[in-house]
C-alpha cells in the first residue's frame, strides 16, 4: 500500500487558490454600480450569446466572471432557488442575502472537497426601493461574501479598476454617467470600449414587478455617444 | 430546502414542473370522488383586428350557493399571452400560477422566450396532468390566448380535460356558460372587428350567458363589480379599466331594457301575453 504525500493544509489551501485567483484574472472583468434610479451591470463581453449578467428573480441579478461553464451553472441553480422558495412562501420572501448565502455554502464546499476550486467570482445584486436598500454581494471562489457598495468590481485588475471608479463615481448618479465612470474604469487609461464590447443590464428601481431590463447595443451606443 | 445545484447529466433543464417533481411536489391525485368543492364558470376569448380579447365573469359557486362574488379568472401569463380559467377553483388557480412561474422560469434559464406555440404546449400538459383529479371532479378546463410576436397576429387556445389542444381561428369559451355565451359570440362575430365592437360583443356573451346560467354571474351593479376583461396585442397583456367595462355594461342594460328592444329580458310575459290563454 502506498501512502499519499503528506501535505500540509496551508500549502493545499493556499495552492487552491492561487490556482482559482489566476484563472480568474486571466478572464474580463466586471462592474456593478448603484445609481439613483436602480443598479447597473456592465460587463466587457463581446458576445451577445454568452452572458455574464442575468436575472434571477423580480429585484434580483447575477453577475459571474471567470470560467463560463462554472458560473453558468450557478446562475441557474440561483434562478432555481429563487423560483423555488418564491413558489413555497411569497414572491416577497425571496431575498439577496438568502441567495448569497446559499452560494457561499456551495462555493466553500467546492473549494475545500473537490478535486478543484470553482475559477469564478459572483456577484448577486438586489435593488431597494432607496439606494440604501440595495445590495451588492460580492462572492470569491472560497465562499468568502462580501458585502458591497456602492459599487463592486469582479474579475481581474480589480484594484486598478476600483481606484479609477473611484475617482469618477458620486452618489446619485444618473444612468448614463454610472455607465460612462463604470466603461472608462474598465477600458483603463490606453484603451476605451464601446457598445459593441459591453454587456450592460440595469435592475430599475421603479420598474415594476420584474425590474431586470438589458441595454441593447442602440440604447448603449446613444448612451454613450 | 436545499440548494437545487445538479449536475450536468442529471440536470432538469429549464423545466420547473420537473424540478417541483424532483424536490418531491407532485400533483395532487385525490383517489376517490371529491365533494362541492368551488367552482369557476364562464370565460371568453376572441382575435380581433390588434390580436385577442379575454374576459370572464366573477362567480364562483358550491353547488347552489354562490362562494365568491369577486373571483378573477382571466390572468396574465406572461407580457403578450393570458390564461382564462374554468372549472375547480383551487386547483386552477394554481395551475395559472404554475403556468405563469414556468414561462418565467424557461425565460430566465434559456435567455429567450418560449414561441406562442411552446406556451400553448406547456399548458396541455399540466392539463394532462391533472387528469387523474379531473376524474374525481376537480376538472380544470382554461382557454390560452396570446399575441404571436413572430407571426404578428393573436391567437388563442382552447383544450378537454384530457389536455387536448385546439387552436381556435376566431373564439372560444370554457365553463358552464359557454354554450350561450359562445353562441352570442358566434352571431355577432366577424373577421377584422375592431377593439370597441370586439369589447361589446364579449360583454353580451357574459351577460347573456348570465341571464340563462345560474352559476355565471352578471354585472353586479348594486356592488359595483363586474366581468374582468383585458386585450393582449403588440404591446402586450392590458386589463381593462373597471370604468370602461361598467359603462359599456350599462351601455347595454340601457338597449336590453328600451321597449323596443327585441330580447326576451325585458317585461315578464303577462297570461294573456304570449303563452296564450
Amino acid at each position: 500500500m502506498t501512502l499519499p504525500f503528506y501535505v500540509s493544509p496551508e500549502q493545499m489551501m493556499k495552492d487552491r487558490a492561487d490556482f482559482a485567483r489566476k484563472n480568474i484574472a486571466r478572464g474580463r472583468p466586471l462592474v456593478a454600480a448603484t445609481y439613483s434610479d436602480g443598479i447597473l451591470l456592465c460587463a466587457e463581453n463581446p458576445s451577445s450569446r454568452l452572458r455574464k449578467i442575468s436575472e434571477i428573480y423580480d429585484r434580483i441579478a447575477f453577475a459571474g466572471v471567470g470560467k463560463y461553464n462554472e458560473f453558468d451553472q450557478l446562475r441557474i441553480a440561483g434562478i432555481r432557488a429563487a423560483d423555488l422558495r418564491g413558489y413555497a412562501y411569497s414572491r416577497e420572501d425571496v431575498d439577496a442575502r438568502s441567495l448569497a448565502n446559499n452560494y457561499a455554502q456551495i462555493l466553500g464546499q467546492i473549494f475545500t472537497h473537490e478535486p478543484k476550486p470553482m475559477e469564478v467570482e459572483i456577484l448577486v445584486a438586489e435593488v431597494g426601493s432607496v439606494p440604501e436598500e440595495d445590495r451588492l454581494f460580492h462572492l470569491l471562489y472560497d465562499g468568502t461574501v462580501i458585502d458591497e457598495g456602492p459599487f463592486s468590481v469582479l474579475g481581474g485588475e480589480v484594484d486598478a479598476i476600483a481606484e479609477r471608479l473611484r475617482e469618477r463615481y458620486v452618489e446619485g448618479d444618473d444612468e448614463r454617467s454610472v455607465l460612462r465612470h463604470a466603461t472608462a474604469a474598465l477600458a483603463g487609461p490606453e484603451r476605451s470600449l464601446d457598445a459593441g464590447d459591453l454587456e450592460v443590464a440595469v435592475l430599475g428601481r421603479r420598474d415594476s414587478r420584474r425590474a431586470f431590463r438589458r441595454l441593447d447595443k442602440a440604447a448603449l451606443a446613444s448612451l454613450l455617444a | 430546502m436545499t440548494f437545487p445545484l445538479y449536475r450536468p447529466g442529471d440536470d432538469p433543464g429549464p423545466d420547473f414542473a420537473e424540478l417541483l417533481r424532483r424536490i418531491g411536489a407532485t400533483p395532487v391525485d385525490p383517489g376517490q370522488p371529491v365533494p362541492e368543492v368551488t367552482h369557476g364558470t364562464t370565460v371568453v376569448a376572441l382575435r380581433y383586428a390588434d390580436g385577442v380579447i379575454m374576459a370572464g365573469d366573477r362567480r364562483a359557486t358550491s353547488g347552489n350557493l354562490i362562494s365568491h362574488r369577486t373571483m378573477e379568472k382571466v390572468f396574465p401569463a406572461d407580457r403578450h399571452s393570458g390564461v382564462a380559467i374554468a372549472g375547480a377553483a383551487g386547483p386552477a388557480v394554481e395551475m395559472v400560477q404554475l403556468f405563469q412561474l414556468q414561462l418565467e422560469h424557461y425565460e430566465k434559464i434559456e435567455g429567450v422566450e418560449l414561441s406562442l406555440e411552446g406556451k400553448a404546449n406547456q399548458l396541455s400538459l399540466m392539463v394532462r396532468n391533472n387528469l387523474p383529479a379531473a376524474m374525481q371532479g376537480l376538472m380544470v378546463v382554461p382557454l390560452f390566448a396570446g399575441y404571436d410576436l413572430r407571426r404578428r397576429v393573436g391567437r388563442l387556445f382552447q383544450y378537454d380535460i384530457t389536455g387536448g389542444r385546439y387552436e381556435e381561428s376566431d373564439f372560444a369559451a370554457t365553463g358552464s356558460g359557454r354554450l350561450h355565451a359562445g353562441t352570442v359570440v358566434k352571431l355577432g362575430y366577424r373577421d377584422g372587428i375592431e377593439r370597441g365592437e370586439a369589447l361589446d360583443l364579449a360583454i353580451s356573451a357574459l351577460f347573456q350567458a348570465a341571464d340563462e346560467d345560474s352559476a355565471t354571474g352578471g354585472p353586479d351593479l348594486v356592488r359595483g363589480i363586474y366581468p374582468m376583461m383585458a386585450t393582449i396585442t403588440a404591446e402586450g397583456f392590458d386589463r381593462i379599466e373597471e370604468d370602461e367595462v361598467a359603462e359599456r355594461f350599462r351601455r347595454l342594460v340601457d338597449r336590453l331594457s328600451t321597449p323596443e328592444s327585441t330580447t326576451s329580458i325585458g317585461t315578464a310575459p303577462t297570461m294573456d301575453g304570449r303563452f296564450g290563454s
